[in-house]
């Protein structure tokens, strides 16, 4: 670095930085069979930020996370139509030219209630890098480590790695899900409702964790819990009945939303 | 008398008048039961009573014979066994992959539902069909003979809906949440099955073919019809050898004859004696049949220990 770059950088650091987008779906419509679900959502999601989801149940919004990692492959009878951007090689994740264990690969995914393999923790955690033909002891044994002390669960299970992921409680299961998400070193993590089964202990220790998660990679959570959403997230949509009804910054939609419904959904008058 | 007295009376005689039936169904039910059990009981004591005498170890290492006190089923539960043997490597495989594919891998068409259709009807074919299916195929199309290898192949033929019908039981008792997780880190639908689902099942796929097996053991038409012997006095080659190459497959195309048809051979001599013969014998293959049972509730208990769903 020359040393006349030195002022420029300082002053941007100052300033909020610009998002860069990471993703960004555009005219993303979705159909079960006839049922269009999604309809056309245009959104970016931005990287190294929390994008929350939020809307009524019905509204679409885990169908659209569920998008991300083209989980609805799995299903017959289901149709996507328009695109999604990942950024920065402008891959299209629904172009059915791309495979969708690859989208998986470089996008992983929590689900709404914990759900651990009937293994142990260690090989719960490796799982996704078996997957990836991983076998040398000595590599899998540091991702594990690293990805259960990034999922904040290695003091509490460093000692029993080789017991059951069952005998774990609900909180330290979900934290398990997690280190199994991350130890594959994902560019995006999808959580759909990660908490809406976990106490309220548990689920301050998954929001803590994804206000440190987001340092390093761009998340994107599907809540039904409004406060929630204002805690966690840089970025809010507000779905409802498959529309993207309103999209900004959090602070900015929970305090000035623009749009009437948005407003009506937030002060709790509806949904 | 005041009106909720009156209601509270009400409701008490329209509670008994409705209980009676309770009653009578309980009395119902527990006679339908009883003949059954009963039934059951009666003969397998008559069995025991009759057999019991008989048993001694000379009884398992003895071949049949003209003279009903020196007869014994040596050949009989070989045969069975070895029977057995032959049903378990091919049923168990062709089973379990036929199970996988139509729950795993099969599209959701009406080829499947069809091939589901017909898997459940197969259940319910006659199994001296079978027996029939394999004499035209296996004994004179294929010329395997009246051997091991038919009578296994013919009973694997039989147990197969079963352990089909199991597997897919046992794949779909598996919570989707589960498979989910799996694709979600990038496994392939191969990577999902052997490392998650058939693990998983494991359970429930031992039991169906083990439930399956101890129909099969007692099965006798099928067998006679693709014309097992009824009086052997020899064993088939030992599977096992000193010598080198060890193992030896001749077993496999040699005559036999198994449990059922030696009590039905038994049976049908006018002699009494050998129908305590036939009753011994049938009593080891009650206790064969019940003890499979045994160990595939033990196994389901021993494998679904770990699964919490």
């Amino acid at each position: 670095m020359v040393s006349t770059a030195a002022p420029e950088i300082s002053a941007a650091a100052a300033a909020e930085p610009a998002p860069v987008k990471k993703a960004e779906s555009k005219s993303l419509s979705f159909y079960y069979g006839d049922f269009q679900a999604l309809k056309n959502i245009s959104m970016p999601i931005y990287d190294k930020k929390v994008t929350a989801l939020i809307g009524p149940s019905g509204c679409g919004k885990s169908t659209y996370l569920r998008c991300f990692n083209r989980m609805h492959d799995l299903y017959p009878g289901n149709r996507y139509d328009g695109q999604i951007m990942l950024y920065p090689d402008n891959t299209n994740l629904l172009n059915p030219a791309v495979d969708p264990i690859e989208v998986r690969m470089r996008i992983s995914m929590v689900f709404q209630k914990p759900n651990p393999f009937p293994k142990s923790i260690y090989e719960n955690v490796a799982y996704g890098l078996r997957v990836r033909g991983e076998r040398k002891r000595a590599i899998l044994d540091e991702k594990v480590e690293e990805a259960l002390r990034g999922a904040a669960l290695w003091d509490e299970v460093k000692d029993r790695l080789h017991e059951l992921a069952f005998n774990l409680s609900g909180g330290q299961q979900q934290r398990l899900c997690i280190a199994r998400a991350l130890a594959t070193d994902p560019e995006i993590l999808l959580f759909d409702e990660p908490t809406s089964a976990l106490d309220p202990i548990a689920t301050a220790s998954i929001e803590q964790l994804l206000a440190d998660l987001k340092e390093k990679l761009t998340i994107l959570i599907v809540t039904h819990n409004m406060q929630q959403a204002a805690r966690v997230s840089d970025y809010t949509a507000y779905m409802y009945l498959g529309e993207l009804i309103e999209f900004g910054v959090t602070d900015t939609i929970f305090i000035k939303p623009r749009n009437k419904q948005t407003e009506d959904y937030i002060t709790g008058r509806f949904g | 008398m005041s009106d909720t007295a009156v209601r509270v009376q009400e409701i008490r005689a329209l509670i008994a008048a409705h209980k009676r039936w309770d009653i009578v169904f309980g009395i119902v039910g527990l006679l339908a039961l009883m003949v059954g059990v009963l039934t059951f009981a009666v003969l397998f004591i008559q069995m025991v009573i009759d057999g019991a005498p008989r048993l001694s170890w000379d009884f398992f290492t003895s071949f049949p014979s003209r003279r009903p006190g020196q007869a014994g089923i040596l050949s009989a539960w070989v045969g069975s066994t070895l029977v057995m043997l032959v049903t378990a490597m091919v049923a168990v495989p062709l089973g379990v992959g036929a199970g996988v594919y139509l729950e795993e891998y099969a599209p959701k068409n009406w080829m499947t539902d069809l091939i589901e259709i017909n898997v459940s009807n197969l259940a319910g074919v006659p199994s001296i069909v079978y027996g029939l299916l394999a004499l035209s195929l296996f004994v004179y199309q294929f010329g395997f003979g009246q051997s091991i290898l038919t009578a296994g192949l013919t009973l694997a033929l039989l147990i197969l809906p079963v352990v089909i019908v199991a597997t897919r039981e046992a794949i779909r008792s598996i919570p989707g949440a589960i498979r989910e997780g799996a694709y979600a880190l990038g496994a392939t639908k191969w990577q999902t099955t052997s490392d998650h689902i058939l693990p998983y099942a494991r359970g429930g796929i031992l039991t169906g073919v083990i439930i399956g097996m101890s129909r099969a053991i007692g099965e006798t038409a099928p067998v006679i019809t693709i014309g097992a012997l009824t009086f052997i006095a020899f064993l088939p080659p030992a599977p096992v050898s000193s010598e080198f190459p060890y193992l030896s497959f001749e077993w496999i195309m040699s005559p036999f004859t198994v449990m059922p048809i030696q009590m039905f051979n038994w049976t049908s001599r006018p002699e009494a004696a050998f129908q305590h013969n036939a009753a011994a014998a049938g009593l080891v293959l009650v206790v064969m049949t019940l003890s499979m049972n045994a160990l595939a509730i033990y196994l389901r208990y021993r494998l679904r220990k770990n699964l919490k769903w």
